[in-house]
């Protein structure tokens, strides 16, 4: 063996391999001391990148730092459903981390794994008031809640409308209608579907069609499914039962959906989550339904776009007026090893002003679980261009609307599937592109809907 | 090493030694030992990273949907009951099977075009022709994925400029199964092409100069030379390629996700959708096994047929 002063070559090769696996492993943020355990969180990697990312690691750390327990925090993308397939390893292996971020249904689909959270969510109802239907249906199973609602991901997917086109080109004032204060303003009693038709049909008619996507992608799911809801049209009732057929409502909502797409781009069919953010982006639609990341991006590469963008909700129905809405959940496995540290973790996440950074780093993008908290977080009020251009992105109670998902209140077994289906987009797409007769696109619908029911 | 595969230690007779160390001694020191020993790194990845999912996922597909309850092959036969899925495999049938078609034909004549030119400049054209090859799918689909965007693309953009209408290429179900395949026959083509370029270069010069003596036309030398010479690489090829395009993923997830209308969808995308995305592992698993058996069944003939052509060639 050869020895280079005093040092041999296989001891520098150790050396070498040593620092190589050191510096690897240490990749994830370890956070404080293990004199209260060990934790080990997923959460979601925001879109908004690095800076939401970071709110939540100095939040966890300075908790991690006060309990003395030792924390590692990596953040999982949802590029490429990295974090559903996350959930289903960990859920097969019976290891992994001990919180995670669950999106929409994946509360239900892991509920057997995942330790209840009464005690938590009781202390927090008790501070904040009610969480929204939509975030009880998708967490509280069989009267237990089963995950926490969290800030950080959870959206509303509302209307985000050029200023300047609709009110050249369809005659509205979307400011006006939805100004950055509590109150509605003109025009804004006949928000609804009618008036968004002929507001469609005189975009395109003047070049900037409506960028409405109808895939299978979750955009075009939340839009459509809180469209047929606005109509009373349920695929599935509560309690399971398919009320596709001899349902004048679903029938309403796809005669309306078939005019509506009169006015829409036919490539929208394939349209994915991002194709209608270009389309703002790039300034060839008046209006498309996303959370503000379309705006943010546009802030930084096309400012005048930004400086003529507002949000407000979708327009309100006949029957009812929901908007669409995609929360996010804090999960503990069951088999997490600290089950105690994590909850006092959870509900540390889910204070005010805990929420408040959140919602600040992700310039108002993250919706808190509690409408008790909106008047209280003033990032919506503060955010800009145009000053208040997200003031009526969540739903406060002077819109009169409700946070929608899409297929609620079927059994979340079925409406999950109809979700990840696309099932309603599907519909329109069969009436719309193929030009089927109503009875054929709802006879195919009930078929799909019954093998959706296996158990 | 010496041929009786035993090595006895030196200034030691190999009788003298103590009778259980040495019979372990001439176990370890066989050929057949150290060769089991050599590659048993390799049997443990491929027993792990294959055989073990592979059972697994039988194992799974044969549970119901909350995966608490044995229920054999229902999941199959529930899903030969859906509308959905005959569509994907009518779709898988028509994208792996279309595909391997063109994408042989490809190759078969960029091949003979390869061959043809001199050797000076062949070099330069085959490494040119296998970009497409040793690009990530993952990253030249997206790339696909612009230039069929409707709005923004550069086809689309062509188009117009000689006056014809934009084309929703991903968003009607005829453009799209159109461009999934061609993405895969894009992807694909160069694969066959170095593969019977490689074949073409082992058919001996002698057998074309007999041919040509005999007064063979071009044609019959392909058909009567080339061909049979190439026909194992050929059924190889196809086999290996039917199945890997049969199990396709990333080219249909990134351009359509299954749509417009699940016309697009085949079977590694469905039971993504099935499995995953909607919580039914076990129905995930079914639909990603549905194939199994026929690709086997093809497989098994393909082999038997290059093996006697093998013996042929050798007797």
């Amino acid at each position: 063996m050869t020895a280079i002063g005093g040092t041999t070559r296989r001891g520098v090769l150790r050396a070498g391999a040593a620092g190589i696996a050191a510096s690897t492993l240490a990749a994830p943020a370890v956070l404080g001391q293990a004199a209260g355990g060990r934790l080990a969180l997923g959460f979601w990697d925001h879109w908004v990148g690095e800076p939401a990312n970071a709110a939540m690691r100095a939040i966890v750390n300075e908790w991690a730092q006060k309990n003395r327990v030792e924390v590692t925090l990596d953040f999982i993308t949802s590029v490429g459903n990295k974090n559903l397939l996350t959930i289903a390893a960990e859920a097969q292996a019976r290891q992994g981390h001990d919180i995670l971020s669950f999106p929409t249904w994946q509360v239900h689909d892991q509920q057997r794994l995942l330790e209840p959270m009464d005690d938590v969510m009781g202390r927090l109802i008790q501070k904040y008031g009610p969480v929204n239907q939509a975030s009880e249906y998708l967490a509280k199973i069989n009267g237990t809640w089963r995950a926490v609602p969290q800030t950080a991901g959870t959206q509303y997917k509302g209307s985000a409308a050029r200023i300047d086109l609709m009110k050249q080109h369809a005659g509205i004032d979307v400011q006006a209608m939805y100004p950055a204060e509590n109150r509605l303003g003109p025009g804004a009693e006949n928000w609804n579907w009618d008036t968004f038709l002929v507001a469609a049909q005189k975009c395109k008619e003047a070049g900037f069609p409506f960028a409405l996507p109808a895939g299978t992608f979750t955009d075009a799911t939340d839009w459509i499914g809180a469209m047929f809801r606005s109509f009373g049209a349920d695929l599935v009732d509560a309690r399971g039962n398919i009320t596709v057929r001899n349902n004048d409502k679903v029938r309403q909502a796809l005669d309306y959906a078939k005019r509506l797409f009169q006015h829409i781009p036919s490539e929208m069919f394939a349209a994915d989550d991002a194709t209608n953010n270009r389309a703002l982006i790039a300034g060839r639609t008046a209006l498309i339904f996303n959370p503000p990341s379309a705006w943010a991006v546009a802030r930084r590469d096309a400012p005048e776009v930004a400086r003529n963008t507002w949000h407000f909700p979708s327009p309100a129905g006949p029957v009812s007026h929901p908007v669409p809405h995609l929360p996010y959940f804090y999960g503990l496995w069951s088999f997490s090893r600290n089950k105690s540290a994590a909850k006092a973790l959870i509900e540390h996440l889910t204070q005010l002003e805990q929420v408040q950074k959140l919602v600040d780093a992700s310039v108002g993008y993250d919706i808190p679980p509690f409408a008790s908290m909106f008047d209280d977080i003033d990032t919506w009020r503060k955010v800009e261009p145009p000053l208040g251009t997200v003031y009526n992105y969540p739903i406060r109670p002077h819109h009169k609307a409700v946070p929608n998902i899409a297929f609620a209140p079927a059994p979340a077994e079925i409406a999950v599937q109809m979700y990840n289906q696309g099932i309603q987009a599907k519909m329109i797409a069969r009436m719309v592109q193929n030009n089927e007769p109503m009875e054929r696109v709802l006879a195919w619908a009930e078929q799909e809907i019954e093998g959706y029911k296996r158990g | 090493m010496t041929g009786g595969n035993v090595i006895a230690a030196p200034g030691v007779p190999a009788a003298a030694a103590p009778s259980r160390p040495g019979r372990l001694r001439r176990i370890a020191r066989r050929r057949s030992t150290l060769a089991f020993l050599m590659t048993l790194p390799l049997l443990a990845v491929i027993g792990g990273l294959v055989a073990y999912p592979f059972f697994y996922a039988i194992y799974l597909s044969m549970l119901n949907k909350r995966m608490t309850r044995f229920v054999g092959l229902d999941n199959f036969a529930f899903l030969l009951t859906r509308e959905t899925f005959q569509f994907v495999v009518w779709q898988s049938v028509i994208f792996a099977v279309s595909a391997v078609i063109a994408k042989a034909l490809i190759g078969f004549i960029l091949a003979h075009v390869l061959h043809a030119l001199p050797a000076k400049g062949q070099r330069k054209w085959r490494g040119m022709l296998l970009v497409p090859w040793v690009i990530p799918p993952a990253i030249s689909t997206l790339a696909w994925w612009w230039l069929f965007d409707p709005t923004y693309s550069a086809i689309n953009w062509m188009l117009m400029g000689i006056g014809a209408p934009p084309i929703a290429w991903l968003g009607e179900p005829g453009w799209a199964r159109f461009a999934v395949i061609l993405v895969n026959v894009w992807y694909g083509a160069p694969f066959f092409m170095i593969m019977y370029l490689a074949a073409l270069k082992s058919v001996p010069d002698q057998l074309y100069e007999a041919a040509a003596i005999d007064g063979a036309t071009g044609w019959q030398k392909l058909r009567y030379v080339t061909v049979p010479m190439m026909k194992n690489i050929i059924a190889i090829t196809v086999l290996f390629s039917l199945i890997v395009t049969f199990a396709n993923f990333d080219i249909v997830r990134i351009l359509t996700n299954g749509g417009p209308q699940d016309r697009t969808h085949i079977f590694g995308t469905y039971a993504f959708q099935v499995g995953i995305q909607s919580g039914d592992i076990p129905l995930g698993a079914a639909v990603s096994l549905f194939m199994f058996p026929i690709l086997a069944v093809f497989a098994v003939f393909v082999l038997r047929g290059v093996t006697r052509r093998s013996k042929e060639m050798a007797g």
